[in-house]
């Protein structure tokens, strides 16, 4: 992923498949694997997409050259991510299917993915959210630009691109817990972004009519040179041991104010030991 | 026995408590060693050789800290190699977590984030979706790296200062990387760090721009002041005090939640709080049902009750 194309931005957004958190989330099986029913396009991917979007939109549109592909790894519902995601608005898509992914950790998964935006790219700009809802690890980003050796601009608040004679730049913002960073490299790039970056929109019906004539093309490990023991289960370096749902919490005591629970609070939590 | 060594970032005048922490389990694992990206002070240095650490790494060019993780990732890599270590802690920011999965990668080693718990075998505990689960999970690899929850394990009491020797390393840095152009520090609140505090009061839409009666009350019972979304979208607190999904993950001893309604993305960064209080006017709001009690009211009367209360009983 050396050559930065002349002729618009190839960029990848990374969308996974996840479920949905507004329903009970369940680990399961003797594998001890994410169940994967009620799954929906991860919230904090669509942030990359609206991003990714943007910057096509502020440089030119369609017209330039520039094209969005929508990628995802993921058993065959995950598809769905993509689907949407071209519905959103990318050009095209791409959905690694393979059995053998099962159980994949970060690092298993970021070698997939890693070996799959070779196969798609070059690309100029791979985009991703801040985090996976399910996972959750923040970890796959910085491993895909260590695995790429791609510049690592993660949790970007803002980011702006400049095309100085064909050569192409990024300014980002970050902010950490006591200090905000700007950061500036140049592309090719990997960029994860933050819920602080934009407001995505959603699909309308010319975008859901127009998508099911987009290009979505189905890879397996073979075709993108890898082997089996390369991910999956016998590709992690971690091991899930076991997984227990947390007991709900027991129903409190809720009271309505009646001019003294202020004073009711503070028995409470001198009765917990709280002050 | 195995050599742990224990990353510490961005150092402060002195040893922090997520810090000391993190010290004290590396010395229940093993030998000790630290790796410092950026320049400490003296104290700083006297803090980390008091839990008998004999060395401590330092990359041989301030050009790490200029490029971001990648630095330190190959720093942290290279300090490995040279003091053979066999389990690598790090706090658990996001910028922990990143140079951890860069590490990872580097090294060919596991990671595990947001480690609360470590039994016999370095079988790790963490929470997971949205500490809804309760997961045990093992690192297969040689080098295990763990990235650590802070309030999840004792720091232990320090012995006395001793001098650890600064062995400089040479790191070779990625010729792709990107730089760190500018910075700018944030003000402090001189309220403890959200998730190290014993005690948070947030505050949500509710609130509706008025912070001061939970800083009151957050001053009353030591604790750190922190928000929902809503609140910190609409600007009225900082973005860093934002707690939830995209926010900061806590599991305080008391967690005060007052006018927020307790959507799904903020639940998870909270309930795994020891006691839940919330304060809300609408008897129907979400917050309830994880409350251990509950107020319906108006949190501009119930707040500074509790708050001269406490002061009354000159707690
Ligand atoms: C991708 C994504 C990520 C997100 N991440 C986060 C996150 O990390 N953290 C987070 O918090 N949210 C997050 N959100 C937003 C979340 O969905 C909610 O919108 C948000 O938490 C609502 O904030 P709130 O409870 O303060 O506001 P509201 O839902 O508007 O609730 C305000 C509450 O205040 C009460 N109230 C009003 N006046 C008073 C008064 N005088 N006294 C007492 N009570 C009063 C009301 O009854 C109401 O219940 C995220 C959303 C998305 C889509
Ligand atoms: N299976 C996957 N398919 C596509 N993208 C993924 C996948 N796993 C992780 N990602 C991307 O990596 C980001 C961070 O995920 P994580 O490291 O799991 O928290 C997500 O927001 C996605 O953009």
């Amino acid at each position: 992923m050396d050559e930065a194309t002349a002729d618009g931005l190839r960029i990848a957004v990374l969308v996974k498949h996840v479920p949905d958190a507004q329903f009970d989330r369940h680990i399961g099986g003797d594998d001890l694997t994410t169940v994967r029913s009620e799954s929906i396009l991860s919230e904090l991917d669509e942030y990359a997409l609206e991003a990714a979007l943007q910057i096509v939109e502020a440089h030119g549109g369609a017209a330039a050259g520039h094209r969005v592909t929508a990628l995802t790894m993921g058993p065959a519902p995950a598809v769905n991510a993509v689907k949407k995601s071209l519905q959103i608005g990318a050009d095209d898509g791409v959905h690694l299917i393979d059995e053998a992914l099962r159980g994949s950790d970060a690092a298993a998964s970021s070698k997939a993915l890693a070996a799959l935006l070779r196969h798609v790219g070059p690309f100029d700009l791979i985009l991703t959210g801040m985090a996976s809802t399910d996972g959750e690890t923040s970890l796959v980003p910085a491993q895909l630009a260590e695995r790429l050796e791609l510049p690592q601009v993660t949790f970007a608040a803002s980011i702006e691109l400049t095309n100085d004679d064909g050569s192409w730049t990024l300014a980002a913002r970050r902010d950490n817990d006591s200090f905000a960073e700007n950061i500036e490299a140049t592309l090719p790039a990997l960029v994860s972004v933050t819920d602080q970056i934009n407001e995505p929109r959603y699909p309308n019906f010319k975008g859901i009519m127009a998508a099911k004539k987009k290009q979505l093309q189905v890879l397996t490990l073979a075709d993108i040179g890898l082997q089996p023991d390369e991910v999956g289960f016998a590709g992690s370096w971690t091991r899930v041991e076991a997984a227990s749902p947390r007991p709900p919490r027991s129903q409190g005591i809720i009271i309505t104010d009646e001019g003294d629970a202020g004073i009711r609070l503070v028995d409470f939590l001198a009765g917990q030991k709280l002050l | 026995m195995s050599t742990v060594l224990v990353f510490l970032d961005h150092p402060g005048a002195s040893l922090a408590k997520s810090e000391r922490e993190l010290l004290s389990l590396g010395a229940s694992l093993g030998d000790v060693a630290v790796a410092l990206a950026e320049t400490a002070g003296q104290a700083y240095l006297d803090g980390v050789g008091s839990y008998g650490v004999q060395e401590y790494y330092r990359p041989d060019s301030g050009a790490v800290a200029e490029v971001l993780v990648a630095g330190k990732a190959a720093f942290l890599a290279e300090a490995v190699r040279t003091s053979g270590a066999s389990i690598v802690l790090l706090g658990n920011s996001y910028e922990a977590k990143e140079i951890a999965a860069r590490l990872g990668i580097r090294l060919e080693a596991g990671v595990i984030t947001d480690v609360v718990g470590l039994e016999s075998g370095l079988v790790a505990t963490k929470a997971d979706f949205a500490g809804s689960y309760t997961v045990n999970c093992r690192v297969t690899t040689d080098v295990a790296i763990l990235t650590v929850k802070p309030n999840s394990f004792e720091a232990v009491e320090a012995g006395t200062p001793s001098s650890p020797r600064e062995v400089p390393l040479p790191v070779e840095l990625p010729s792709s990387a990107a730089r760190i152009t500018g910075r700018a520090e944030k003000p402090a609140s001189g309220r403890p760090e959200l998730t190290e505090a014993r005690v948070i009061v947030a505050g949500g839409r509710g609130v509706d721009g008025n912070f001061g009666p939970l800083e009151e009350l957050a001053d009353a019972l030591g604790g750190a002041v922190g928000a929902s979304r809503a609140a910190t979208d609409a600007g009225w607190i900082e973005h860093s005090a934002q707690i939830g999904q995209t926010g900061k993950t806590v599991s305080p001893q008391l967690y005060v939640s007052v006018g927020i309604s307790g959507a799904i993305q903020q639940k998870a960064g909270m309930q795994t709080s020891k006691v839940i209080v919330a304060i809300n006017k609408d008897a129907d709001s979400p917050v309830f049902e994880i409350a251990d009690f509950g107020i319906v009211g108006d949190l501009f009367t119930v707040l500074p009750q509790a708050t001269e209360e406490i002061r009354k009983r000159g707690l």
